[in-house]
This record gives structure tokens, sequence and C-alpha cells, in this order.
């Protein structure tokens, strides 16, 4: 079968951007404006939940990089305590939590109906396999977010 | 002369900031900021006398939940507690642990004591009705559940949260220590209370 010349330009094209792409996402390097990985319960989230709304503020599995973004900031802007993540925090409190090894931390959390949060603690991205792996997952996060908010879909 | 002077005043100036931002800073478990003060609470201690929570003011306390036919996190905790015993030396003197039973049905001030010394002789139980007990957890916001346990013999075992609690000398709860952080670690956090 005889593939027409313009859509084999159009398919090289597409190859080369391709190309580019996962060579860019494996050889650049990662910059983090932070190490902190910042949560925050806002004010009226207590009110809100009275009223019967559905918050999910802290998703159940959190991802960190050791040695780039690896502490975990839990804040508190309501006016009543709240037990968020392993920690029951006061109003207007702020909980720092560091992680020194990369591995993967289990916490209880009654803020989740399994009861569980996963914090996943990966290895720094210092090799071009882990920086592609980790932009994939992020690239995958936003879509995810994006369908969440209607602005996608798929079928999955 | 006049301006070496103002110079060393305004570094006198910045001290004590960099101080507190690097003593912060140089803590490795869960820092809560501002610190607030630790509910006390007073149960009957395992050492035959009441365990007053304020009545420790002035040592550093590690305050952990649990109970004695725990079969794999508790004896982690404590086995962890008693080694940060041994790296402290002399100065474990200035710090309590006290272990809140969340299994009041089984664990008696006696029990406790006998589960306790297997780790450290200084180490103190406290234990209480149900619903004591219930307000201590629910002031900490530590879970408690009971579940059947795999050892038939046991009946049942208790699902809790398993993370320490570092109290100041003032009585401020100042950090939280995940289940599973090295001795060391510990170590080196309770050190770093010591000298404050």
């Amino acid at each position: 079968m005889r593939v027409p010349r313009h859509l084999r330009w159009l398919l090289v094209s597409l190859a080369a951007v391709l190309l580019g792409a996962t060579t860019w996402a494996a050889a650049a390097p990662v910059r983090f404006d932070s190490r902190e990985e910042l949560f925050e319960i806002p004010k009226g989230t207590w009110a809100r939940r009275m009223a019967g709304e559905k918050i999910e503020i802290l998703p159940q599995e959190i991802r960190l990089v050791a040695g780039a973004r690896d502490i975990l900031v839990l804040r508190n802007r309501d006016d009543v305590p709240q037990i968020f993540g392993p920690a029951l925090m006061m109003p207007g409190q702020t909980f720092r939590l560091p992680f020194e090894r990369a591995a993967e931390y289990e916490f209880a959390c009654t803020a989740h109906a399994s009861g569980q949060m996963t914090i996943i603690v990966d290895e720094p991205l210092a090799s071009p396999w882990a920086r592609l792996r980790w932009r994939a997952r992020k690239a995958l996060k936003r879509l995810k977010r994006l369908k969440q908010q209607g602005y996608v879909s798929w079928r999955s | 002369m006049k301006r070496t002077l103002s110079l060393l005043a305004g570094l006198a100036a910045l001290l004590p900031v960099s101080f507190a931002h690097a003593g912060d800073g140089d803590f490795k478990t869960g820092v809560f900021d501002p610190p607030s003060t630790a509910p006390n609470f007073e149960l009957p201690g395992s050492n035959g006398s009441p365990v007053v929570l304020s009545k420790l003011r002035g040592k550093v306390v590690a305050l952990a939940f649990g109970f004695s036919y725990c079969q794999r996190v508790c004896p982690v905790t404590l086995a962890n507690l008693s080694q940060v015993f041994k790296q402290l030396g002399a100065a474990a003197t200035d710090v309590q642990v006290v272990f809140v039973s969340v299994d009041p049905d089984r664990d008696t001030p006696s029990r406790l004591r006998e589960f306790l010394q297997f780790f450290d002789p200084s180490f103190l139980g406290a234990t209480g009705t149900k619903a004591q007990i219930d307000v201590v957890r629910q002031a900490y916001g530590v879970f408690a559940t009971k579940a059947p346990s795999e050892d038939k013999k046991l009946g049942y075992e208790i699902h809790h949260s398993s993370s320490i609690f570092l109290i100041d000398r003032e009585g401020k709860l100042r950090l939280l220590v995940p289940f599973g952080t090295p001795p060391q670690t510990i170590t080196h956090d309770i050190t770093l209370l010591l000298k404050r």
C-alpha cells in the first residue's frame, strides 16, 4: 500500500515531535520552586462538611522526590481543629514533615474512607529514565484532573 | 570604631532570628508550628501513682499510644525508644516515656509495668476506663479500633495510630514522630528539644 506523500510527512513530523518531547523529558533537569509540597484546609471547610458537602483535600497518595521535593506541609486555615493526614492540627497551625529516604510511607488517616494515606518518596531524579517516568506521571495526573473538571473525557 | 560597633549591633540583632530559624529547620521529624499546649491528662499509672502530664514539665516527654498485647507495632516503637535512651546516655534522665494504653480492658497498671519493664524500667504506663482513655485519645487525634486477631488466643487486637508525640519541657506539643523513624533520628530531635 502506498502512503500519500503529505500523510507520510505528517507521520514523520509527528514522530519527530514525539521523539523531541521524549528526549527533552528525559534530558532536561527537573527544577522545583521549593522542597515543600503544601496542602491547606481552607477556612470554612468544617462548616461545609457539616452542611453535607463532600470535600477531599488530601489525596490518598502523595508523591514526593527525595532531595528535591521531600517536605510535606499541611496547614489548617479553618477555625476548628482538624485531623489532617497523620496529625491533629489546631486552627492556624502548620505541620511540616521532612522525608530523608526514598520509600513508601503508610499513615493512618481518618480523613480517608480507607483509613490510610500513602506517601511515596521517589529516588532523586538523577537518571533520564527517572525524569521521563516522573514527567509522564505528572502529565497523566494533570490529564486526570482535567477529566475530573470535565475539560476532557475518555473511557477508562 | 563607630562603624564596627554598629555592624556588631546589627549582627547581634540578627542572631536570635538566625538561631530560631536554624533550630526549627534542624528537626528531622514532623514539626507543629506554632506548637500548642499538649492536652493534659491524669490516668492511673503503672508505677502505682497517677500519671499527670502537666507534672512532667521540665522533662521532654515521648508520648506513645498502644497496648501490651500488640505484636507488630508497639514492641518496635518501645524498642526504638529504648535504643534512644541508650544513645542519649545521661541526658535520658531528662526524658520521660509515657505509654498510654488503648486497650483498657486488658491493660491493668500491673500488666503495663510488667510489659514496659522489658524495654526500660523508667518507661511509664498509663491506663484507665474506656471513657478516660477515649478523652485522651481524641485530644491527641489518636484512633483505635478493635479487630479480630489472627492469633485466636488473643481474641482481638487493636488497630491504632502509631506515631510518637514529643512534648517539650514547657509542655508544648512540638513534634510528631512517624512509626518506623530510626532511633538516631529520634535521638537527634530529642537532643534538640533538651537544649531549648
